[in-house]
């Protein structure tokens, strides 16, 4: 069965006690519309390979197991938790993390600079997660009622704002796209 | 909160898939959404040897509508079935249970399928298969065999899918023409595991009530179906429930159920919360009438 293996002959526990190194595999990723590659074991998330292989520390770690949001980022236009997929698990997918929706101060994205214009932040930790799920939410929703833009940040946590200026954000973001003639 | 290492296995066919499993013993988990395993690896309350990674196998993301059942493959994401029309069509109540089930971050990864062979008692589509007289389809080393789910379910986490079986696809049935149904549950936080929901499927011919089922998320431990029609059948099903019915109702809810204390809720709440979900579920299914008298 080891045809069928995307790692060789690794023993993970070490057969009988003795240490065994761990399997790498070499994990090609597309993400902001960039090839890239890098060696690293089975178990990586995909959260921790954006960060510790790819040096894309734009997506924050949170909770670790799927409750707060912060590690959320696009799979294939899709919102998801980089922190429940494996690295080898996403290579087949297109990957946009916040880097890739707005990486300049000068030309920050519609759900950006309505953070900024709102207060949408405090600290900052959880608002990758909120760009990325608040981008892709407006893509199908160009025109949410501020209950449906509470509705779509459910799933993420904020602890700094109370979220009524997120909501805000929301619809200022939506209006935003309007005016650039996005939505 | 990293998971402990294991050998990643990517098979291309559900017969590599079976194979891998059967070769690894009992030290394989299937991994296909990941959004209920990953959080166990993470926390090591898991921790497998081997992963089975069944999503590069194709033919798994099938969708079918047939007159009896809608079957949904093994890589179906609770997205892709929530946005299916014709799944959505024939059996209303998967997309009134979708909606309920974590988060749409969660449901863009996580598959019905797998939500279903989890069997977590918090689950929604486990409830829901049971409802509609659901079926699970496995295939192991020795062949394929169907599951119904009234015996695919054994306990919390627990059901009688072999070490060497993936489940390949569940087909939930499609309820007779006239069935009204309404999912509801209760969480802190929309998207979040239920404190108690429940699932109701009403039988109505001629506007009249012939039967009405119940089953329930997160206050049962195994998802078993309770059937309401001797209080409810003969019913008038355009008129309000009445006051007796209702508290009949609430009286066999409360005898089904046996909910668990967590920190969110005592079990004396998750009972109460049972009977009432049940009520309001029927009163929706019905026709958004409320209960005679009820406040």
């Amino acid at each position: 069965m080891s045809d069928l293996s995307t790692t060789s002959a690794a023993d993970p526990g070490g057969a009988q006690g003795e240490p065994t190194a761990e399997q790498l595999i070499d994990i090609r990723l597309r993400v902001n519309g960039v090839q890239r590659s890098a060696r690293a074991p089975a178990r990586r998330l995909l959260s921790d390979f954006l960060r510790h292989d790819l040096a894309l520390t734009g997506t924050h770690v949170g909770c670790e197991h799927g409750v707060c949001g912060a590690c959320t980022v696009l799979v294939d236009g899709q919102p998801m938790r980089s922190c429940l997929m494996f690295a080898v698990s996403a290579q087949a997918h297109e990957i946009t993390t916040v880097e890739g929706i707005g990486n300049d101060p000068a030309a920050m994205s519609p759900v950006q600079q309505a953070f900024a214009e709102c207060h949408g932040l405090q600290c900052g930790f959880c608002t990758p997660g909120f760009i990325t799920t608040i981008t892709a939410y407006l893509e199908e929703n160009p025109d949410p009622t501020p209950e449906e833009a509470r509705g779509a940040i459910s799933g993420n946590l904020c602890r700094c704002t109370g979220y009524q200026n997120i909501v805000k954000a929301v619809g200022r973001a939506a209006e935003i796209r309007g005016e650039r003639g996005e939505a | 909160m990293k998971p402990a290492p294991f050998v990643h296995h990517a098979p291309r066919t559900v017969d590599e898939a079976v194979g891998v499993l059967t070769d690894v013993s009992h030290d394989g988990k299937v991994l296909a959404g990941g959004q209920s395993l990953i959080p166990l690896l993470n926390m090591r309350l898991a921790s497998p040897g081997h992963l089975v990674d069944i999503n590069g196998v194709t033919g798994l993301d099938a969708v079918d509508v047939s007159d009896a059942w809608v079957r949904v493959g093994a890589l179906v994401r609770h997205a892709g079935l929530e946005r299916h029309d014709g799944a959505r069509d024939a059996l209303p109540l998967l997309g009134q249970a979708l909606r309920n089930v974590a988060h749409p971050a969660i449901r863009n990864r996580g598959t019905t399928v797998g939500s279903i062979a989890h069997a977590d008692p918090a689950g929604e589509m486990p409830a829901v298969l049971v409802l509609t007289g659901g079926v699970v389809e496995a295939v192991g080393a020795g062949g394929r065999r169907e599951i119904a789910a009234t015996d695919f379910f054994q306990g919390p986490l627990e059901t009688t899918l072999a070490h060497d079986e993936l489940v390949e696809a569940v087909r939930f049935g499609r309820f007779a023409p006239g069935t009204r149904t309404a999912f509801l549950e209760s969480a802190r936080r929309h998207g979040d595991y239920a404190i108690a929901g429940v699932a109701v499927a009403v039988g109505v011919v001629d506007g009249v009530v012939r039967s009405a089922r119940a089953s329930f998320v997160s206050v049962t431990s195994v998802p078993t179906v309770l059937d309401l029609s001797p209080v409810l059948a003969g019913s008038d099903a355009g008129a309000p429930v009445g006051a007796s019915v209702a508290d009949a109702v609430v009286e066999l809810v409360r005898g089904h159920v046996d909910p668990e204390p967590d920190i969110h809720a005592t079990a004396d709440y998750r009972r109460m919360l049972s009977a009432e979900l049940t009520r309001r579920a029927l009163v929706s299914a019905l026709g958004a009438q409320d209960v005679e008298g009820a406040a």
